[in-house]
């Protein structure tokens, strides 16, 4: 027999085998992230109107076209949410990056010692959730309750609420952000230290001419991270807002979503919101992906 | 096949299988018995030691059994997971729900009327508490409670400065004065941009009537000029620093309330109930007063809070519910458990004259007279004529509206405006008529 039929059943079989390994994923995904996606669409472009009566009776849900999205569009609060979180954003995303880098390189230098349990105690926070992190930083704001300064130190000032938000942000996720670029790090060719060591380099100079632009890959990936964790932007603050007057109920877009949908009882208005903020989310990612293969494709 | 092709197809056949189960797991599967059976009622409160009530209940009712379930939420989130529970048909049989938010859930379809299923139930409670939950001839709850204002003291404090309570608000800003110009540290009490019932109250009091209607039209009048009267007031002491401008329930007030920080607080008559968790240290040191008056002479209060319990749209068991909500706010039974273990002071006019209330709450031991003070105080509560449907929106942009006009120094008296317009514009935007 030649060999030459059984080629292409080989591939039928493959072709069969992977649509296999993949319908699970596919059905989860169509499950919890298109279906409630296409619902979104469907309630974002209702309203619920009453029937008369002076408890208005029966409410109906009535199709408006893109009203919703008009208000969400229109809606000054709406832009002024956006404009918190990318000041949040403006604060957290760079200390991210740049601290993750310095602990990876710091960790990586020749003449470093307890490397493990530094690692694990800059990584220990990640473990943290976001909202218990949050009402622990609370406790160290406050005046009353805080041993570090609060009485002196307004953290709940109109200014100062910003740094306060992206602090307990990034305490939160540089760890696992060094992780990444620590590995990245780890992972370059000894003789290129040897070299450049022969060649006089101090361990200063190696971190920062050789290493780092060496793992730029890597800082690109933890720079996307950081925007999208930015644009997530919802534990802290929420946690943070029965604390003091500082934050609003709408303070970063998730939380006006949050507003719109189960404090105005607005379930239409929300589901247009969020599906603005999704629309403005894949924009960012795009962005800071075709930022970053450009940064990239320049080095190479 | 290879071998290794079969074992990839089992494991992900296997994945396949458990993402089944996983999906079929979500969907709960509940319900309650058949009618002529034992049924059981799902029951949302949030109160401390309600379980202990229950099973009482319980214990001489095998057919009707209740099940308790103590909510993570707060009382603002849980109407809107009730309304939105009511459109997946999926709400608890009886639910606890604070007088303001009641009209919205029978505007969104959420409770019943309860006349159907017990006619003798209104008898029982006097028309203050009625006004809470009977509209248009139906009664959609059974009032729990009544939670008139009464102003919270610290004698030992008062004492010492030569104070006493103050009888008018003008007295109160002059002991506000006195106090903290005898400690800068001290403080008369704090003004809450996160309590908007807390507010309402104060607005009452003045006089205010936040939503009345006539005809199937509603009147709205956040902003009216008793509201501002009370803004501006506050307004007037925080400008200068005698009084607080953080929040009520956060950590930094338990700690103020605790330690010695605030000596005054604004509440009403369950406070007592919530003592023991904010100020522990603090047990027989405070004193109930009646709340300061706009002009001497003048008893009024407001309310802040109370509430009622309602039987949902989705309940199938109403009869059954009403049954047990008659035995829980009227019968002797369970009231005298409620006033000694939940500290409330009882809607039902029955309940108002139980021998529990002869003696104070546990925390204010050194006031036996505590709830003849109270009874004495209730009376006089004012209320609006009826909370909008759409109470819940006014309660969030007073949240956002003061909150935000205290963080940054600028008028509360504006904040009312806006907060009007943000109530009125949502009630317009659902189809509600409103008079301009």
């Amino acid at each position: 027999m030649t060999t030459a039929p059984a080629r292409p059943r080989r591939k039928l079989h493959s072709n069969r085998i992977a649509v296999v390994l993949v319908t699970p994923a596919l059905l989860l995904l169509a499950g919890f992230t298109v279906a409630p996606t296409v619902y979104a669409f469907v309630l974002s472009l209702q309203q619920t109107k009453i029937s008369g009566g002076l408890f208005g009776g029966d409410p109906q849900a009535v199709f408006v076209g893109l009203e919703n999205y008009a208000a969400a569009l229109g809606d000054a609060e709406f832009w002024a949410s956006i404009g918190r979180m990318l000041a949040v954003a403006v604060i957290g995303v760079p200390a991210t990056v740049i601290l993750a880098t310095a602990f990876a390189l710091c960790l990586d230098a020749r003449g470093a010692r307890l490397v493990g349990f530094s690692r694990i105690a800059i990584f220990l926070p990640y473990a943290v959730p976001g909202v218990l992190a949050s009402m622990l930083w609370g406790f160290l704001y406050l005046p009353a309750t805080s041993p570090i300064g609060g009485d002196v130190i307004d953290f709940f000032g109109s200014r100062e609420i910003f740094f306060s938000v992206a602090n307990i942000a990034v305490w939160g996720v540089v760890g696992f952000n060094m992780v990444i670029l620590y590995t990245a790090v780890r992972g370059l060719p000894g003789e290129i230290y040897d070299a450049a060591m022969m060649d006089g380099a101090s361990e200063l100079q190696i971190a920062l001419r050789i290493k780092l632009p060496m793992i730029r890959p890597a800082l690109v990936m933890v720079t996307l991270f950081s925007v999208l964790g930015a644009l997530q932007l919802y534990n802290e603050p929420t946690a943070l807002r029965p604390l003091s007057n500082a934050i609003t109920s709408s303070w970063v877009p998730l939380m006006k979503v949050y507003s719109d949908a189960f404090v105005q009882n607005n379930i239409h208005q929300g589901a247009a919101s969020a599906l603005v903020i999704v629309v403005l989310t894949v924009a960012a990612t795009v962005l800071v992906n075709v930022i970053g293969r450009r940064l990239q494709g320049r080095a190479s | 096949m290879t071998p290794r092709s079969l074992r990839r197809l089992a494991a992900a056949a296997t994945a396949t299988a458990a993402t089944a189960a996983l999906l079929a797991g979500c969907a709960t599967t509940g319900g309650t018995g058949s009618d002529g059976g034992p049924v059981t009622l799902e029951f949302v409160s949030w109160d401390p030691n309600m379980e202990t009530i229950v099973d009482t209940w319980n214990e001489a009712n095998p057919d009707i059994q209740v099940e308790l379930t103590k909510p993570s939420e707060s009382a603002d989130e849980l109407v809107t997971k009730f309304i939105t529970q009511a459109q997946a048909g999926a709400n608890p049989d009886i639910v606890k729900v604070e007088y303001q938010s009641l009209p919205a859930l029978i505007a969104n379809g959420v409770v019943v009327d309860l006349n159907e299923y017990d006619s003798d139930l209104a008898g029982k409670f006097d028309d203050a508490s009625l006004a809470q939950v009977q509209f248009e001839g139906a009664l959609y709850g059974v009032p729990q409670d009544f939670a008139p204002l009464v102003f919270f003291y610290r004698q030992d404090v008062f004492d010492s400065l030569g104070l006493s309570a103050p009888t008018t608000w003008d007295e109160y800003a002059a002991a506000a004065r006195t106090i903290h110009a005898a400690n800068p540290a001290q403080y008369l009490g704090t003004f809450s941009a996160g309590d908007p019932g807390w507010f309402a109250g104060l607005a009452q009091q003045a006089g205010a009537n936040w939503w009345s209607a006539a005809d199937d039209t509603w009147t709205v009048a956040i902003n009216d000029a008793a509201s501002k009267k009370v803004a501006d007031y506050w307004q007037g002491l925080i400008g200068e620093g005698v009084i607080k401008s953080d929040p009520f329930w956060s950590t930094q007030w338990s700690a103020e309330m605790n330690d010695g920080t605030l000596v005054g607080w604004v509440s009403a008559a369950w406070a007592p109930a919530q003592f023991p968790n904010i100020a522990p240290d603090t047990a027989g040191l405070w004193t109930a007063a009646a709340l300061p008056a706009w002009t001497a002479g003048d008893d009024a209060t407001g309310i802040w809070g109370g509430s009622a319990m309602a039987v949902t749209s989705d309940s199938k068991h109403p009869a059954e519910a009403t049954k047990f909500l008659d035995w829980l706010n009227t019968s002797d039974e369970a009231l005298a458990l409620q006033i000694s273990t939940i500290n409330v002071y009882p809607a039902a006019t029955s309940g108002r004259s139980l021998p529990e209330l002869d003696a104070p709450p546990a925390f204010m031991s050194n006031q036996p007279d505590y709830y003849a003070f109270i009874g004495q105080v209730a009376p006089t509560a004012k209320s609006f004529d009826i909370w909008g449907p759409n109470a819940t929106v006014t309660f969030g942009a007073y949240r956002d509206d003061f909150g935000t006009a205290l963080q940054n120094g600028t008028s509360l008296s504006d904040a009312l405006d806006a907060i009007q317009a943000t109530s009125v514009e949502d009630l317009e935007k659902l189809g509600f008529t409103v008079a301009q």
